[in-house]
């Protein structure tokens, strides 16, 4: 009641981010990162190495101390948090040959243990550990030693021990890497369970962008520091003028028009009125790879001017760069 | 609130036990750490061997039966110091420590757990000394005043050499480094009086030894195993008990200040990124 009034919103808010500055000796790694996570969303912070992706989940997790800003994870300061906060927390780390001598089981269960005196009413406290094997897919696997693992497997175990405390915010770093198709799915699948059945918030950090875009609600960019996009991927592509391509074919010539605007529709509508003997109609939306490299490439060529840009905000910086690629152009198929 | 916090933290004690034990149990059936309880015992079988016939010089009492408590000694500090800066030099770069770090009170756990580790392998360690030691067991003396300061000397030991152990692996920048550790303790074989009474070396080594716990361990398991009578060997013709827990004592105050300094600086670089690194090195360099 009088907690609500203090930090307004922070029912809601699982992650609040404003200004967050990370300085190394000279080297600035993060220069002013804002951003919140609503209870239940699903946020990926993409971006290159080198952008301070780790640096910034590891200050959310309470195992760095940020040089600058304010940053408040599930209603308290990480710097400060206490074992009631982080038993609220899941972190699967980037490691990955801890505890090779343990027993899949054993290790859950032992880690299970430190969670029961954390159990409310609303949260039951751990997970139990059957019931989490068969969710990660580790039932058959529950007597094997952890360093007899597959990667994947391995993997799967290392999320297993970061939700094993019914979490409210998961921290994912990487949580795919070394995945092959089908453990992707199935992990996939997991994420979603987290935040559809368990409304759980997650931020994950990945390199695939295509993960992202399956699995976030909303995606950040994070390039050099600082974010350079906010928002679902579907707003991201549209933030980008060359957010759709056109192709077709007429008297056996291939052409390709990069669409001026978000809505490729009215082009396409005075094409055909034009030109009545079009075959091969295509029109394609940008993948998110190209929105992400466009904007890494613009943020990086704008450099100084970029800070955190909304994607109901500004689409200038972008929409200049791609003036020079609004002309039809003619392939031969 | 206070009574969740402290509940939960005897919750993670008590899942310290579990941990202590699990782990004692998967180390008794790794066959490199089996071998490795085995080095001390097979020491000093060779070491018997080439002191068939020797005696401590003055008496005629067989140097093999001397040794047997130096040794006994030496395994406790060597186990105490060897044991934890190895493991936590390794542990924070596979992500243990951070895996602790992330779990409430999960630190208590990993102490509790590895207090009660290494308790028990360097007891499984020494005990295993009786193998080779009942062929000397004629000259020691062995009486319940004998295990009741063994007893003493081995918790001594214990808390006397596994607070520097953890502070030195916490200095080391990588887990290979823990090699130079074993090195120094072997050095410091030679002026500690194991194998030879510390009263025939000069007199500038015997205070090089006398710095040390590997001696003071040592004395102590002999005024604890050898006749009084052989007290005649050591330097000032005597046990020194007060001055041996006097040392030890100092060791362990020093220990018990600086292990939680250095072990909360150490806590705080084993991030995430530093894990990843360590991977990266390890993957490129193949150690």
């Amino acid at each position: 009641m009088a907690e609500g009034q203090t930090s307004p919103g922070s029912a809601d808010m699982a992650i609040d981010v404003r200004d967050l500055r990370m300085r190394y000796g000279t080297r600035d790694v993060l220069t002013g990162v804002s951003f919140t996570a609503r209870r239940g969303e699903v946020l990926a912070l993409l971006g290159p190495n080198g952008a301070g992706k780790s640096t910034t989940i590891e200050i959310l997790e309470g195992f760095r101390t940020r040089s600058a800003g304010q940053v408040t994870v599930l209603g308290q300061d990480p710097a400060r948090g206490d074992e009631a906060w982080r038993a609220r927390l899941g972190v699967v780390l980037q490691s990955w040959r801890d505890h090779g001598r343990w027993r899949v089981r054993e290790l859950l269960g032992y880690l299970a243990r430190f969670y029961v005196p954390y159990s409310t009413p609303d949260v039951t406290r751990p997970w139990d550990i059957d019931d989490l094997l068969a969710v990660v897919g580790l039932t058959e696997q529950a007597n094997q030693k952890a360093k007899n693992l597959s990667g994947g497997q391995r993997r799967r175990l290392d999320v297993a021990i970061g939700i094993v405390g019914r979490p409210e915010l998961v921290f994912l770093d990487e949580p795919t890497a070394g995945f092959d198709p089908h453990a992707r799915r199935e992990f996939h699948d997991l994420v979603h369970r987290l935040s559809d059945f368990e409304n759980t918030t997650v931020l994950l950090t990945t390199h695939d962008l295509d993960e992202a875009e399956r699995l976030a609600d909303r995606i950040l960019i994070l390039d050099q520091g600082a974010i350079v996009a906010n928002g679902s991927a579907d707003e991201l592509a549209r933030q980008m003028a060359t957010s759709a391509e056109v192709r077709w074919t007429v008297d056996g010539r291939r052409h390709v028009h990069a669409a001026e605007r978000n809505d490729p529709t009215a082009f396409v509508r005075d094409l055909l009125a034009a030109e009545p003997g079009i075959t091969e109609l295509e029109v394609r939306r940008a993948s998110l790879e190209d929105t992400y490299m466009a904007l890494v490439h613009s943020a990086e060529a704008g450099r100084g001017a970029a800070g955190s840009r909304d994607v109901a905000g500004s689409r200038g910086a972008a929409g200049g760069r791609s003036a020079a690629r609004n002309t039809d152009s003619e392939v031969h198929s | 609130m206070t009574t969740t916090t402290s509940e939960a933290r005897r919750v993670a004690v008590r899942a310290g036990l579990v941990r202590g034990l699990l782990e004692a149990r998967q180390s008794l059936r790794e066959p490199g750490d089996v071998l490795w309880y085995f080095l001390m015992p097979l020491v000093f079988a060779v070491v018997l061997i080439f002191m068939r016939g020797t005696t401590v010089p003055g008496t005629d009492f067989a140097l093999g039966a001397m040794v047997l408590p130096s040794i006994l000694g030496m395994s406790i500090a060597f186990g105490g110091l060897t044991g934890p800066a190895g493991m936590i030099a390794t542990e924070r770069e596979d992500g243990t420590l951070l895996r602790a770090k992330a779990t409430p009170n999960g630190m208590i756990g990993y102490l509790v757990g590895k207090t009660i580790l290494f308790g028990t392998t360097t007891l499984i360690s020494t005990a295993l000394l009786v193998i080779p030691g009942f062929t000397v067991a004629g000259d020691l003396r062995l009486d319940a005043r004998t295990w009741a300061m063994l007893a003493g000397i081995f918790v001594m030991g214990l808390v006397t050499t596994v607070p520097v152990g953890v502070a030195l692996g916490s200095l080391f920048k990588n887990a290979s480094q823990t090699g130079l550790l074993l090195l120094g303790s072997m050095v410091l074989m030679v002026p500690s009086g194991i194998f030879y009474p510390i009263t025939a070396l000069p007199a500038w080594l015997q205070w090089i030894g006398q710095v040390f716990p590997y001696y003071w361990l040592g004395l102590g398991a002999r005024s604890a195993m050898l006749p009084a009578e052989m007290a005649a060997a050591e330097i000032g013709g005597s046990w020194r008990t007060l001055e041996m827990f006097g040392v030890l004592g100092a060791w362990a105050v020093v220990g018990f200040i600086v292990a939680p300094v250095v072990l909360r600086r150490m806590a705080r670089r084993a991030s995430g990124a530093a894990v990843a690194e360590a991977r990266d090195r390890v993957m490129a360099q193949g150690w």
